[in-house]
């Protein structure tokens, strides 16, 4: 089997996969990062959303076998090493961003993609970007909300809406 | 998914060579078939890796043509294709943006997918496709369902654009695929307008001729009145009927002309 290298949040890290080997089983499978999720498997839901290269992508629908060399993010390399939240995971605690969590690393995997490339968003370009993250709890008020208050903006409490 | 062999060529002349392999598939962003593949609908023994291949990566504007290499993704189309405005907005709102990230225009217009909305920006454009061995006009590129001009073996190195006086893409999404339920794209060129439509037919995209005329002569969304294409070509499905799909494209062609 073809042995890939990748810096995975930082590290540098190796696994053997075959070539049909996803990226999300290789993560979870191979190097126990099972903070990525698989919901549908189909490239739909997103909750295996990670950053290949700095770009948010499905990691259902991508072969790791093609990333040797590649630097990939994941929600495990979000918060310190301590264990603080980052800015991000922290709205999604404070504005009831999650409800059963499945679609949560998916969910600040994107808004995190999202805030690079548009640090001040919308409610309108928060929920566009957000098209392919489906939430199953119907929580999307509070990631909407979340994603906002984490981008620095005022958003509604909880009691006012 | 069966597994495969997978050739990672560094230049299209290396890619060329892999794809003359018995059983070779290339490989885009795979964001249409590693779905495929999961479901063992395809098994391609090799796939041969075009996306992130750099001489076939670029967005490029240049005497009134958008020139886009055949790996470029939809997201950097969407990003830096301005110089052809209803193009990249088109490409802005394929999938979702992880897709964008990944799917490229090469493997969009490749699969000629009945309800992809390359397909109707190339042959509303009137648009060149570019392979590693000709170049093929639109207007024969797109042959029927998920079939094309192409050869065995012969890969999408560039698609070229020229850009109209005015040009507007209008998808009726189907929300949960986040394909065209149908779409039309309306392209003025002087007084030529061409009007492509996605998303309706059985045999892929195709160029509703009638309504072309009309604007040809009259530019403006009144000028379809009465025109309808005919439901019998059409695709009926759970989403919609031929009849629904036939109604959509007047629809979208009059919104298409309006926003131009």
């Amino acid at each position: 089997m073809p042995k890939i290298t990748m810096n995975i949040n930082g590290r540098e890290t190796s696994a053997e996969v075959e070539n049909r080997t996803l990226l999300s089983t290789a993560l979870r499978e191979k190097l126990h990062l099972t903070g990525t999720h698989i919901g549908c498997d189909t490239s739909q839901c997103g909750a295996c959303v990670v950053h290949v290269n700095g770009k948010a992508v499905k990691s259902c629908t991508i072969f790791a076998s093609e990333l040797d060399g590649a630097n990939i993010d994941t929600i495990e390399g979000q918060a310190s090493p301590d264990g603080t939240l980052n800015v991000i995971q922290q709205a999604f605690q404070d504005h009831h961003g999650l409800q059963c969590g499945f679609c949560t690393p998916g969910m600040v995997m994107s808004a995190a993609a999202l805030l690079k490339e548009n640090p001040k968003p919308t409610e309108a370009e928060v929920r566009d970007y957000l098209e392919g993250n489906i939430c199953r709890c119907t929580g999307y008020q509070g990631i909407v909300n979340a994603i906002l208050a984490a981008s620095g903006q005022d958003v509604p409490s909880i009691a006012a809406e | 998914m069966y597994d495969f062999d997978l050739v990672i060529p560094a230049t299209v002349a290396e890619a060329s060579t892999a794809m003359k392999a018995d059983g070779a598939q290339a490989l885009g962003g795979g964001q249409t078939l590693l779905p495929t593949m999961k479901q063992r609908l395809a098994a391609p023994e090799v796939l041969v890796r075009l996306s992130e291949l750099a001489d076939i990566v670029s967005v490029n504007a240049a005497s009134g043509t958008l020139s886009i290499g055949g790996a470029t993704t939809h997201g950097q189309v969407a990003s830096e294709g301005s110089a052809y405005p209803a193009l990249a907005a088109l490409a802005g709102n394929i999938g979702d943006p992880a897709v964008r990230n990944r799917g490229t225009i090469g493997g969009s217009i490749a699969n000629n997918d009945p309800s992809a909305c390359y397909p109707a920006g190339a042959l509303g454009s009137g648009a060149t496709i570019v392979t590693n061995t000709r170049e093929i006009a639109a207007d024969d590129f797109f042959v029927d369902l998920f079939e094309t001009a192409l050869e065995e073996g012969e890969i999408v190195t560039g698609v070229n654009f020229p850009i109209p006086d005015a040009a507007n893409y209008q998808k009726f999404d189907q929300p949960a695929s986040r394909f065209a339920l149908v779409g039309v794209f309306v392209a003025k060129f002087g007084d030529k307008v061409r009007v492509a439509v996605t998303g309706a037919s059985n045999g892929g995209v195709f160029r509703w001729s009638e309504a072309e005329a009309a604007l040809s002569s009259n530019f403006a969304a009144d000028a379809i009145e009465g025109l309808a294409v005919d439901a019998g070509d059409l695709i009926t499905d759970l989403h919609g009927t031929a009849e629904y799909r036939a109604h959509l494209i007047t629809v979208l062609t009059r919104r298409a002309v309006q926003s131009c």
